[in-house]
């Protein structure tokens, strides 16, 4: 691979000596944030999606509004990986800040488009310059001055197309759809996309490899990020209350949800059939939660970890009382206020165990946006069938970047209210006992508020109770109650989504993960079985209370590797108090925790240096 | 008949139930607590409004005071939930069903304490509900701390003199946005239900403070909260009469003397004038006449503050008619062609 002369791209005349990299790349944007530049970012990504490319955008953002540095990865990829990638080859550089920085962190033989003054050229010399005047170009086509900065990022999307030759009618259309009906924003964006274009087609001659070409691997498919699915799921499950209070990285999620309510949720007379509410605190917003789901609504909740925290108490009451709601926990990187705007899988166990006493939680791990969205519906018919707080655990990578999926399918099934007695019930029945199982699930009958029947009445309560709901504290009274929710909590091993087994061939070995490590470790088997010739199982895991296929998979593997992003083994040890204890020492770690999404190769080499290979 | 002659009452009220269909279990209070007044006025309150039992939702937190709602009313639907949270709970409770009628009961800890926070919203939001403190001053249930209403340099049994300012909820409550606002004595039976029964007509936040002496940890010389103060300091700022819809109108006055309000469901409230011209739907002169009463030691009853105008959270939510938790599925899971819609929108 040639160095030095790589460095001449703006020369006119000079040819490219090295293969084609067609549809395998990924490009880093490095910017200001608040700058603007999430548009132009979601126009670049989706012009490679409408070239029919596989394609994923991950937003590496600060605690910040403006100032701090930002970037954002998009990874094209012909053979549909979409996880992180650990280098990107192609870099945009328009952050001073952090432009050497970004510059040195290219591989050789990368590409660096860049604000001219920045003078890349003066770090290295082994990969491709492209130095382009972005103020200078702006200024051309935008004689509104503090447009510029806005504009100026749809530049590189032009000078990124001409490159990587991505077709300019497609960039076109996409940023038609991005503009809608905002013809003069739509025409002053695409003047500065082809400033772009035009700019690169006359001063340079293509030195890098690096090329989108067309697929036919997008027809079909959305991309949406995981907050706004999951956001759609619950709009789907019918939730009528809504209570939040405002937490990176979930915030999107409430968001979405309520536009969605406005528009599909508001009856000719104009009426509202949910309530959204920001409450005051995530205290509040779950005490909501139960209030309102005790008095009959689907009812959901959104946070992240210092929510959950704060959350502990009422999720005790929820379990034992038996009350259904949804919590959707966007998980970011922990403890305390951590890193609040990076991604992790470090709740699991605080989640599983929420509240002091002898307390479990059901909870959905949601794989990708599409589970977002199902299991933003199924969330809610599981907490009214169990009675029991749902929650549903995704993470800053899942829930606030771009994936793309297959289209989301219409529930099949209609919504599952659970065992509730109408004021018809009662009067057959001639009154009933709220927590007594007289259908041998565990499960209690429930009334609702309002229901117009003297023995509809219940006193609900986080006080010990019988199964009439009347305060005991008579030990026998304690037992039975807390051994029927162990009862029903098992129960719901059945209940909750199936794992998903990836790969159960003739392997001694499996791998065991959830959430977004799914997307790398994909990758990464196949990377295992390329380079080390090794074929290796794997089941994903959708869920907790685990799934008995979950035990079956460990017990048919020699050993099995639990890959997840924390530092504590936290899916590992939930695993081991749930495993009989032979099959208990099967298991072994592999860790990513650095609050960036885990990537292939962190996982492969890891896997190779554990097994010897 | 006029309402507060207890020797007039009918055997049925006026939805054909027995008072005996009001009541609640037994209670584990102490003998002489002021909540199992309040419990009793409650029973008596709602039985002659004629609320239908099972419209009532019955909230509270935790507590001697959140315990009694299981002392009145066993045909309600009851949440006794946790520790200060009552507001938000019933918040939820009341956006899933707005058609009920919903009491909540708390104590002067489990509100101006711990649940501060939750209480100060609710009344920003003027949710429709009524919130009892059945205040104290103590906690009993850990065995007679002071709480943040009790008066500056009252005393504890054991000698402890309280050196910080008491949290006035009433002028809070005025202040925030509740829309009526009273504090009573669990010793007034008459004034007490008479308040009550206007805040079962009234639609938005009710908060009353009633003084509910502890006989236990809070009764003592030196306590501001007991029985004895209130029969000494008591303040009536006027008298509080309340006439049902369904009530004949029989009393004459003089109506220089009264301030008349009608409510929501044609009901009227009257607050004989005690103080001179004291104005209750004047907000700024509540909290100050509030406020000079603390500085004299007067412990003023009656109803400081009524708006029967401003919307409800459920006004403001523009919610519908029916409610929420029970809303056909036809009416709260969109078509498949808006999901439809949705997808080619993201492709």
């Amino acid at each position: 691979m040639a160095t030095g002369n790589l460095a001449l791209g703006e020369i006119q005349g000079a040819t490219s000596t090295r293969a084609r990299v067609a549809n395998d790349f990924s490009i880093n944007v490095a910017t200001v944030n608040g700058s603007g530049s999430q548009s132009a970012n979601s126009v670049l990504l989706k012009s490679i999606f409408g070239m029919g490319v596989p394609v994923s955008g991950k937003n590496l953002f600060p605690s910040n509004i403006a100032g701090l540095p930002t970037w954002y990865t998009i990874r094209a990829s012909k053979d549909g990986y979409v996880a992180r990638k650990r280098d990107a080859e192609v870099l945009v550089a328009l952050n001073p800040d952090t432009a050497k920085q970004d510059a040195l962190a290219l591989p050789a033989g990368g590409v660096a488009i860049y604000e001219e003054n920045l003078n890349l050229r003066q770090y290295r010399d082994d990969v491709v310059f492209y130095p382009v005047p972005f103020d200078r170009i702006t200024a051309a086509i935008c004689p509104e001055a503090k447009l510029r900065k806005l504009v100026k990022n749809m530049v590189y999307v032009g000078v990124a197309a001409q490159l990587l030759k991505i077709d300019l009618a497609v960039v076109e259309s996409g940023l038609r759809k991005q503009f809608a009906k905002k013809v003069k924003v739509f025409e002053l964006n695409f003047g500065a996309v082809k400033a772009g274009y035009d700019y690169a087609a006359e001063k340079f001659t293509k030195q890098d490899p690096y090329v989108i070409e067309r697929m036919d691997r997008t027809a079909g498919k959305i991309i949406i990020d995981g907050n706004a699915a999951a956001g759609m799921g619950a709009v789907f499950a019918g939730v009528t209350v809504v209570a939040w209070y405002p937490i990176t990285p979930s915030t999107s999620l409430v968001e979405a949800t309520t536009d969605l309510l406005k528009k599909f949720r508001v009856t000719p007379e104009g009426k509202a059939t949910f309530a959204v509410v920001q409450a005051e605190d995530e205290l509040a917003a779950i005490g909501m939660v139960l209030g309102a789901g005790w008095a009959g609504a689907r009812a959901m909740t959104a946070t992240s970890g210092p929510g959950i925290s704060l959350m502990g108490e009422f999720a005790g009451l929820g379990y034992y009382a038996e009350i259904p709601g949804v919590i959707f926990d966007v998980q970011r990187t922990g403890p305390s206020t951590g890193l609040p705007t990076r991604t992790s899988q470090a709740d699991l166990l605080s989640v599983a165990f929420l509240s002091h006493g002898d307390t479990q939680h059901v909870i959905l791990l949601p794989g990708n946006v599409k589970e977002c969205f199902e299991m933003g519906y199924s969330a809610f018919d599981l907490a009214e069938r169990i009675q029991t707080p749902v929650f549903v655990l995704s993470d800053l990578d899942l829930g606030m970047n771009n994936w793309m999926s297959d289209k989301f399918e219409y529930p099949q099934t209609p919504l599952d209210r659970g065992k509730v007695l109408t004021a018809e019930d009662l009067e057959r029945l001639g009154g009933f006992a709220r927590y007594r199982d007289v259908d041998g699930d565990a499960i209690g009958w429930r009334t609702l508020p309002g229901t117009r029947h003297p023995r509809a009445g219940y006193f609900t309560r986080g006080t010990g109770h019988n199964d009439a709901a009347v305060y005991s504290e008579k030990p026998e009274d304690y037992v039975a109650g807390m051994e029927r929710l162990a009862r029903k909590f098992e129960n719901a091993r059945k209940l909750v989504p199936a794992p998903v087994t990836v790969k159960n061939g003739t392997s001694k070995i499996g791998f065991l993960a959830y959430g977004t490590t799914d997307f790398a470790l994909r990758e990464s088997l196949d990377q295992i079985k390329k380079e080390y010739g090794q074929e290796v199982d794997y089941m994903r895991i959708r869920a907790y209370p685990f799934a008995h296929e979950i035990h079956d998979f460990v017990a048919s593997h020699e050993r099995v590797y639990v890959v997840e992003q924390d530092r504590d083994a936290q899916l590992a040890s939930l695993l081991k108090l749930d495993l009989p204890a032979e099959q208990v020492m099967k298991l072994r770690s592999i860790l990513h925790f650095n609050g960036l999404p885990v990537d292939a190769r962190t996982i492969t080499e890891e896997f190779a240096t554990k097994e010897g290979l | 008949m006029a309402s507060a002659t207890a020797t007039q009452e009918p055997k049925l009220n006026h939805i054909g139930l027995p008072i005996l269909e009001y009541r609640g279990g037994k209670s584990t209070l102490c003998a002489g607590c002021g909540h199992n007044a309040i419990s009793e006025r409650i029973i008596q309150a709602m039985y002659e409004m004629g609320v239908e039992p099972e419209r009532v939702m019955k909230m509270s937190g935790i507590g001697c005071s959140s315990k009694s709602p299981a002392y009145f009313m066993s045909r309600s639907h009851s949440f006794n939930s946790v520790h200060g949270r009552m507001a938000a709970v019933s918040t939820g409770a009341i956006l899933a069903n707005h058609t009920m009628t919903t009491l909540g009961v708390s104590g002067d800890g489990d509100t101006a304490s711990i649940g501060m926070g939750g209480f100060v919203h609710m009344l920003r939001r003027n949710l429709p509900m009524i919130y009892i403190i059945e205040d104290n001053g103590v906690y009993g249930l850990t065995k007679g701390q002071f709480s943040a209403t009790a008066d500056l340099g009252s005393k504890l049994k054991t000698g402890v003199v309280n050196d910080l300012p008491a949290i006035d909820t009433c002028a809070l409550a005025i202040q925030l946005g509740a829309t009526f606002v009273g504090r009573s004595f669990s010793g007034d039976k008459r004034q007490l239900l008479s308040m009550l029964k206007a805040a079962i007509a009234h639609k938005g936040t009710v908060m009353l403070d009633v003084i509910s002496p502890c006989v236990t940890f809070n009764d003592h010389e030196g306590s501001t909260k007991s029985y004895k103060f209130m029969q000494d300091n008591d303040e009536p700022i006027n008298e509080v009469d309340f006439v049902a819809s369904f009530e004949e109108i029989e009393v004459d006055y003089n109506s220089g003397e009264i301030f008349e309000v009608e409510m929501h469901d044609g009901s009227n409230l009257r607050l004989r004038k005690l103080h001179e011209d004291y104005d209750p739907t004047d907000k700024a002169n509540a909290v100050r006449t509030l406020m000079e009463a603390q500085k004299n030691d007067e412990i003023l009853t009656g109803v400081f503050y009524i708006n029967t105008e401003q919307p409800t959270f459920i006004d403001l939510l523009n919610l519908v008619d029916e409610p929420l938790g029970t809303l056909p599925e036809t009416l709260t899971r969109p078509p498949k062609t808006a999901l439809d819609g949705l997808m080619a929108s993201l492709q």
